[in-house]
């Protein structure tokens, strides 16, 4: 008996119960959707960071002041004064593979704008710090190399002050007050939002120019931090290295001792982003595989219950010439429409699930073919699987005893 | 299909050529743990190609087991069923349903049909299993529709249909595969006189045709039709005669009134 003709059987039965065979086929339809939602909720979580990452510079490096045990206690980064401007020129000169560079000292800071006043991040540095961070400005400019050397009181602010000090007001040429000292605002960031490595808010801050902060602020001549960006994202290992090796020299660090400094690399922290998305996304799917898995149980299920109220069906088949494997591949291919109209139903809902999963969360929309694909096969694989018992047990029925069955 | 008239044969013997259907001391008993029930206690019968033979008895007489092997839907527990000369009990179960498919038609006690499903589905199931075409086995299924007079009710299901009717699809579906043997288990068993005389006027058509026709009934008015009678008792042939003076069902239609329609 050719295939199309058992298709065609099954069809008939499986129509005449639409009921049933949609309940079931709902089973299939939520696992289906669930594995492909799940995974394109990851892969788009997966993409978000490695976008954020990439729009911080991927091949950036952080080198910051390092930690410090100081009578057993361990004090937190940027505890040390030993990393200083030299160093930074150090750095440029001698690191190959170092593109650009940086410095940065930090302070928390009071800024005031006319009744309104708000606590931020106030940073020192110089004004390849924009390039190096891939930072553009949405109004205004930069401060100058020469506001560096005459250490101007100028500023650029980022979009969470912009907001909260100015609202709707136009903040460049404005005069705001940090700490009491009178600064010009000549520039406003665009919004960075938050930093998926550093996991602050990125745009909380307040950007002057190093000489001014160190000079009129702190007091303080060593540096917090050196913003670096290698020669590409490929040479930030190879720069991570050359500025370790160059620091631990000038700091006269013995072999075995600890740095007084830290070295993060960009790359790293996107691989790691890359690792905990996958981890994420594999997490996902196999909590919606579980619901595949119950969804071919549930197919198991009605069809067994189908095979014992068909019996009578099954045995008038049998009487009329219907063989064993005819009957058996009835129920197989029953089973299989089942979980492939289902799978079917279930990529278009894990589709629209995705859309609106990702939409909602900002996130880019990634439908997985690899998804689509395992779903398919997955369910037609629970088809026959759990088809299988189900059908062996229709195919074993005794046409007589079939047809006395009430 | 080609008419051979046969003579009314009484007390043929398993010996017989050209019979097709040959029983020979078949035995069957079911075994239902400490107790076993012997349905048949030695059967031995020849039927010829193109008889109208009516089996009678008692209920619990056998009748429908003895129907079930003639049908190969059950095997006899000792003895031995040729069915056109081959000995069923050497086929395979593949093989056997290619015999209930194409050699015998049976139309069950009951109907026996499937619900939700039109007459015209229900009458082209066979054909789904035999090497038919979709065309050919809706062709076929319609024919055999209109042969029992319900070609105009093809589209209806069972549960529209009243009992006579659901009989008559139970014939068309027996028919539709062109069988040379007709097995009816009490084809007219919760029927009213009229329709029985309906389903016999069928019959006797079919068998005017060729159609070598065995079927079960209680009622003699209804075994008057048949040309040859076997009563059953306990499992074993007590009469086996030929019937003279058969009625046509067809003239008996005339006679009755008809109730409506
Ligand atoms: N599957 C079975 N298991 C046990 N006993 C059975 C089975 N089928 C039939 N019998 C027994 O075999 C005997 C013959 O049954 P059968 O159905 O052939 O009778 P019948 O002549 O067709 O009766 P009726 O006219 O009521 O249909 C009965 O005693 C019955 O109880
Ligand atoms: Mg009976």
């Amino acid at each position: 008996m050719d295939l199309l003709a058992i298709i065609r059987i099954a069809m008939r039965a499986l129509a005449r119960n639409k009921m049933r065979s949609s309940l079931t086929m709902l089973g299939i339809i939520i696992g289906v959707g669930a594995v492909i939602a799940m995974v394109s909720v990851g892969q788009g979580a997966q993409q978000q960071a490695q976008q954020q990452i990439a729009a911080m510079g991927s091949n950036m490096l952080f080198v910051g002041a390092g930690t410090v045990t100081r009578g057993g206690m361990r004090m937190g980064w940027g505890a040390t004064k030993t990393l200083i401007y030299d160093d930074m020129l150090a750095i440029l000169r001698e690191c190959p593979a170092v593109q650009a560079a940086a410095p940065g000292s930090q302070t928390a800071a009071q800024v005031v704008f006319g009744n309104d006043n708000w606590a931020t991040q106030l940073n020192g540095t110089e004004p390849q710090y924009f390039d190096i961070r891939s930072w553009p400005l949405a109004e205004g400019s930069s401060f100058t190399q020469d506001d560096v050397n005459m250490a101007a009181n100028v500023a650029v602010i980022g979009e969470t002050v912009r907001k909260n000090l100015f609202g709707a007001t136009d903040p460049i040429g404005q005069t705001i007050r940090i700490n009491n000292l009178p600064f010009k605002v000549v520039g406003a960031l665009a919004a960075k939002g938050t930093s998926a490595a550093m996991g602050s808010d990125q745009d909380d801050t307040i950007i002057v120019p190093i000489t001014t902060l160190q000079k009129k602020i702190t007091g303080q001549d060593w540096l917090r931090w050196i913003m670096v960006s290698a020669i590409s994202r490929e040479a930030s290992y190879t720069a991570q290295q050359q500025i370790t090796a160059l620091l631990r020299d000038r700091h006269r660090i013995r072999p075995g001792s600890d740095d007084d400094f830290m070295v993060r690399n960009l790359a790293d922290m996107a691989d790691l982003a890359d690792q905990q998305a996958q981890l994420f996304t594999v997490l996902l799917a196999s909590i919606a595989s579980i619901s595949l898995i119950v969804g071919g149980i549930g197919i198991m299920n009605i069809m067994l219950v189908s095979v014992t109220e068909r019996t009578r069906e099954i045995g008038i088949r049998m009487a009329i010439g219907a063989t064993e494997g005819d009957v058996q591949q009835q129920f197989l291919v029953e089973a299989i429409v089942l979980s492939l109209v289902g799978g079917a139903v279930g990529i278009l809902v894990g589709t629209g699930a995705s859309f609106l999963i990702t939409q909602t969360l900002g996130w880019p929309v990634l439908v997985s073919a690899t998804a689509i694909g395992a779903a398919v096969i997955f369910s037609m694989a629970v088809g026959i699987f759990f088809g299988f018992y189900p059908a062996r047990k229709a195919a074993r029925l005794d046409p007589i005893e079939a047809l006395r069955y009430e | 299909m080609v008419t051979i008239s046969q003579p009314d044969v009484s007390q043929t013997t398993a010996s017989d050529h050209g019979a097709v259907i040959q029983v020979e001391d078949v035995h069957k008993y079911y075994d239902l743990g400490e107790t076993r029930v012997h349905a048949l206690r030695g059967v031995t019968v020849s039927i010829e190609r193109g008889e109208f033979v009516a089996i009678m008895g008692a209920s619990g007489s056998g009748k429908s087991t003895f129907m079930n092997i003639m049908g190969c839907l059950d095997k006899p527990s000792s003895g031995r069923y040729l069915l056109e000369g081959i000995e069923v009990s050497q086929l395979s179960k593949k093989e056997l349903a290619a015999i209930r498919n194409r050699k015998i038609g049976f139309v069950f006690q009951g109907f026996n049909l499937l619900s939700r499903t039109t007459a015209q589905e229900n009458v082209e199931l066979p054909t789904l299993y035999a090497q038919v075409s979709k065309e050919e086995g809706q062709k076929r299924a319609r024919e055999a529709l209109e042969l029992v007079g319900l070609g105009d009710r093809r589209m209806h299901f069972p549960s529209q249909l009243s009992g006579g009717q659901q009989q008559r699809v139970a014939v068309a579906r027996a028919l539709v595969n062109r069988p040379s043997i007709l097995l009816a288990d009490e084809p007219t068993g919760n029927l009213d006189s009229r329709t029985s005389v309906e389903i016999m006027e069928v019959f006797q058509k079919l068998n005017d045709g060729g159609l070598t026709v065995v079927l079960v009934t209680h009622e003699a008015d209804v075994a008057q039709f048949a040309k040859r009678s076997i009563q059953f008792r306990d499992g074993k042939i007590r009469r086996d005669e030929p019937i003279m003076n058969r009625p046509l069902a067809a003239e008996v239609l005339k006679s009755l009134p008809t109730l409506e329609d």
